[in-house]
C-alpha cells in the first residue's frame, strides 16, 4: 500500500468515526459491566455502550464496502 | 463533579483522535486551497454536518438549555423560524452564486458582485468579528471547566488554544470540517441520554406538562402580545426581526457557515449542504431545549425526596444558566459523564476552529493577497494561511484574557459587531437578486444600516435593565432586550435596504457582460429534475419546510 492509498483510506470520514464510536462503546459496555450502576433502574452505561458500539461498527461497514467497490 | 479515571480516559482519546486526524489529513494539504477550501472536494453529507455544527458551539449548547428553562419551548423559534427557513433559502436560492462564482470566500463573492470598497469592509469587520468572539467563547469554556470540575482556567485556555492550533494548522479546513462532524455525532450520543433519562423521571410528556405552566410548552400560542409571554416579544417583531433579518443574514452571509458549503465537491452537493443540515437542526431543539425545560419541570416540582435541579441565585430567580450542567451531573454516572464532558469540550474547540479557519481564508485571501502581498506563489500563500493559524489563535488566547479581566469591552464589542450584521442580508438580497444595484449603492447601504442599527440603540431602552452606554434620548421602550434587538435589526436592515436602492438608481451599474454567474437574472438555472428527488435541492427544501410547519402546528 504506498502513501497515497494510505491517503484516500482516511480521507473517508465514516473510518475514524466508526473507530471513535466503537471505542467509546467498548469503554461504555466496559464500565457498565463491572460497576453495574444503575440509574432509575437501568445500566445506562451498558445499553449506551451498544447503541454506540453499533453505530460506530455500522459507519465501518459503510466505509469498508465503500472502498471495496 | 468528579471525574474518574474511565472518564478521563475518554476525553484524553477525543483529544489524541483530533490531533491525529489533522496528522493524518496533512498529506491531502499540497495547495493553499486543499488548506482554505479543502480542495472543494467535501461530500454533501460531511460539508451539511459541518454546516451544522460550525453553529454549534457550547454556549450555545448552555445557553439554549438556559433558555429553554427559562422561556420553555418559546426557544424553538431560535430553530424553527429563526434558522430553517434561511437554511432552505440559501440552499436553493443564494448557493448558485457562492459556489458558481468559483469566490472564495463571502468577501470575495462581494468583491466580484460589486467593489473593492464593499469587500474591504465586509472582510476587515468580519475577520475582527471572528477571532474576538473565538476569544470569548474560549474564555466561557475555561470558566465552566472551573466552575464544573475545578480545572485551571489557564490551563484549560492554553490547552484547548494549542489543540485547536495543532489540528488546523496541519489540515486545514478538511480538519475543521472533519471534526466538526464529529462532535456532531457526540453531541447527539453525548446528550440524548439526558433527555431519555430525564423524561422517565419526571413522567414522560405528561409528567412534564402536569409540573411546568401551559406556557413553556407552546410555541406560539401566547405570542400575540409581548406582554403574554416571557420573552417579551411579540409574533410580529419575532418574525420579522429574527425570523427574516437576524437569521437570513447569519445563516445566508456569515462566511463561518458558508464556508463549509463552499468546500463541497460540487455545486449539487454546495446546495444541499444546508438543506441536509436542517434536517437534525430542526429537532435539535428536543436534544439542547428539552434538557432546561425538564430542569425546570423537575425544580417547580421535584421528585419525592429529590432536590430541584436549579438552585437559586442569591438575588431571585433560578441560575438558568446551569440548567445543563446541573442536569448532567444529576443524572450521569462515570462514563456517561466522559462522554458529555467530551461532547461539550468537542463543541467549543470546534466552535473556536471554526472561527479559526474562517479568519484564516479572509485574512490571507481578502486582506493579505489583496492589499498586501498581492502576486505571490501558491506555496507562499499556503504558508501564510499557516502562520495565521498561529496569530489568529494567539490573538483569540488574548482575546479570552481580555474578556476574563473587562467583561464590558466584550460586550461592548459584541453590541457594535450586532450593527454592523444587522443591515448585511438587505445587501446581499439585492445584489444577487437585483442587477441593477451599484458598488457605490451597496457600501452606502451597509454604513447607512450600521448608523442606523446604533441610532435605533441610541433612542431606545429596555425596561427595567441598564445600558453599556448613555443613552441621547428615549423616544421608545421596549419590554425586553431581545425586543430591541429584533426591532434594531428590522430598522437596520430596511434603512440599508432604501439606502442601497437609491444610490443604485443614481449611480452607473455595471455592464451586463460582467454579472453572469453573480446575479439572478443573468446567470443560467440549473437543471436537477432528472436527478432523484433527495439530490434535487427544491425537493429538499420543500420536505424540509413541511416538516418544519409540521413541528411548529405540534407545538402551537
Amino acid at each position: 500500500m504506498g502513501p497515497r492509498d494510505k491517503v484516500e483510506k482516511v480521507t473517508d470520514l465514516r473510518l475514524p468515526l466508526g473507530l471513535l464510536l466503537s471505542f467509546y462503546g467498548v469503554i461504555l459496555i466496559a464500565t457498565g459491566a463491572i460497576q453495574g450502576t444503575r440509574v432509575l433502574g437501568i445500566n445506562v452505561n451498558l445499553w449506551w455502550g451498544f447503541v454506540l458500539l453499533l453505530v460506530g461498527a455500522a459507519m465501518l461497514y459503510l466505509a469498508r464496502r465503500a472502498r471495496s467497490l | 463533579m468528579h471525574l474518574t479515571p474511565t472518564d478521563l480516559l475518554i476525553i484524553a482519546s477525543y483529544v489524541v483522535f483530533v490531533l491525529g486526524i489533522g496528522v493524518l489529513l496533512k498529506e491531502r494539504v499540497a495547495h493553499s486551497s486543499d488548506f482554505f477550501l479543502a480542495g472543494r472536494s467535501i461530500p454533501a453529507w460531511v460539508a451539511g454536518l459541518a454546516f451544522l455544527s460550525a453553529n454549534l458551539g457550547a454556549q450555545e449548547m448552555i445557553g439554549m438549555a438556559a433558555s429553554g428553562a427559562k422561556y420553555g419551548m418559546l426557544t424553538s423559534h431560535f430553530y424553527w423560524v429563526g434558522a430553517i427557513p434561511a437554511m432552505v433559502f440559501v440552499g436553493i436560492f443564494m448557493m448558485p452564486f457562492y459556489y458558481g462564482s468559483r469566490a472564495r470566500s463571502v468577501p470575495e463573492y462581494l468583491k466580484l458582485r460589486f467593489d473593492e470598497k464593499t469587500r474591504a469592509f465586509n472582510a476587515l469587520t468580519f475577520a475582527t468579528m471572528t477571532v474576538f468572539s473565538s476569544g470569548i467563547s474560549m474564555y466561557a469554556m475555561g470558566a465552566l471547566l472551573r466552575l464544573l470540575l475545578g480545572w485551571n482556567i489557564h490551563a484549560s485556555i492554553v490547552v484547548s488554544a494549542v489543540v485547536v492550533l495543532g489540528y488546523i494548522a496541519l489540515g486545514g479546513l478538511r480538519s475543521a470540517i472533519y471534526n466538526e462532524v464529529v462532535q456532531f455525532f457526540l453531541i447527539v450520543f453525548g446528550f440524548v441520554p439526558l433527555v431519555w433519562l430525564g423524561l422517565r423521571d419526571i413522567g414522560g410528556w405528561s409528567g412534564l406538562a402536569s409540573r411546568v405552566p401551559d406556557t413553556y410548552l407552546r410555541s406560539w400560542q401566547y405570542i400575540g402580545s409581548a406582554q403574554a409571554n416571557p420573552m417579551g416579544i411579540e409574533w410580529f417583531g419575532m418574525v420579522m426581526g429574527l425570523g427574516f433579518v437576524l437569521s437570513f443574514g447569519y445563516w445566508c452571509t456569515d462566511f463561518l457557515v458558508v464556508q463549509r458549503a463552499m468546500a463541497a465537491d460540487s455545486m449539487n452537493a454546495a446546495r444541499r449542504t444546508p438543506l441536509i443540515a436542517a434536517v437534525p437542526k430542526m429537532l435539535f431543539p428536543f436534544i439542547v431545549i428539552l434538557p432546561g425545560i425538564l430542569a425546570l419541570g423537575l425544580t417547580l416540582q421535584p421528585n419525592p425526596g429529590a432536590a430541584p435541579i436549579l438552585q437559586q441565585n442569591p438575588g431571585g430567580g433560578y441560575d438558568y444558566n446551569m440548567a445543563l450542567p446541573m442536569m448532567i451531573g444529576r443524572y450521569y454516572p462515570s462514563g456517561l459523564l466522559g462522554l458529555g464532558i467530551t461532547a461539550l469540550l468537542a463543541s467549543f474547540m470546534s466552535g473556536m476552529a471554526g472561527n479559526v479557519t474562517a479568519f484564516n481564508t479572509v485574512w490571507t485571501y481578502d486582506i493579505y493577497q489583496s492589499y498586501l502581498v498581492p502576486r505571490a506563489t501558491d506555496a507562499h500563500y499556503l504558508w501564510v494561511g499557516r502562520a495565521t493559524t498561529v496569530v489568529g489563535v494567539a490573538i483569540s488566547v488574548a482575546t479570552a484574557y481580555v474578556a476574563m479581566r473587562f467583561n464590558n469591552i466584550m460586550d461592548m464589542l459584541q453590541l457594535v459587531f450586532s450593527f454592523v450584521n444587522a443591515p448585511l442580508f438587505a445587501t446581499f438580497l439585492l445584489g444577487m437578486f437585483w442587477r441593477r444595484t451599484t458598488g457605490h449603492g451597496a457600501f452606502s447601504g451597509l454604513i447607512a444600516g450600521t448608523l442606523a442599527a446604533a441610532l435605533h440603540y441610541e433612542v431606545t431602552a429596555v425596561a427595567a435593565a441598564s445600558s453599556l452606554v448613555g443613552k441621547v434620548a428615549v423616544l421608545h421602550t421596549y419590554p425586553s432586550d431581545m425586543a430591541q434587538n429584533f426591532w434594531g435589526a428590522i430598522w437596520a436592515w430596511t434603512s440599508c435596504f432604501i439606502v442601497t436602492i437609491a444610490v443604485s438608481v443614481i449611480t452607473r451599474p455595471r455592464p451586463s457582460g460582467e454579472l453572469a454567474g453573480l446575479v439572478y437574472s443573468l446567470t443560467p438555472r440549473i437543471a436537477d429534475d432528472r436527478l432523484v428527488w433527495y439530490k434535487r435541492p427544491a425537493a429538499l427544501g420543500l420536505v424540509v419546510s413541511v416538516l418544519t410547519v409540521a413541528l411548529n402546528l405540534l407545538f402551537w
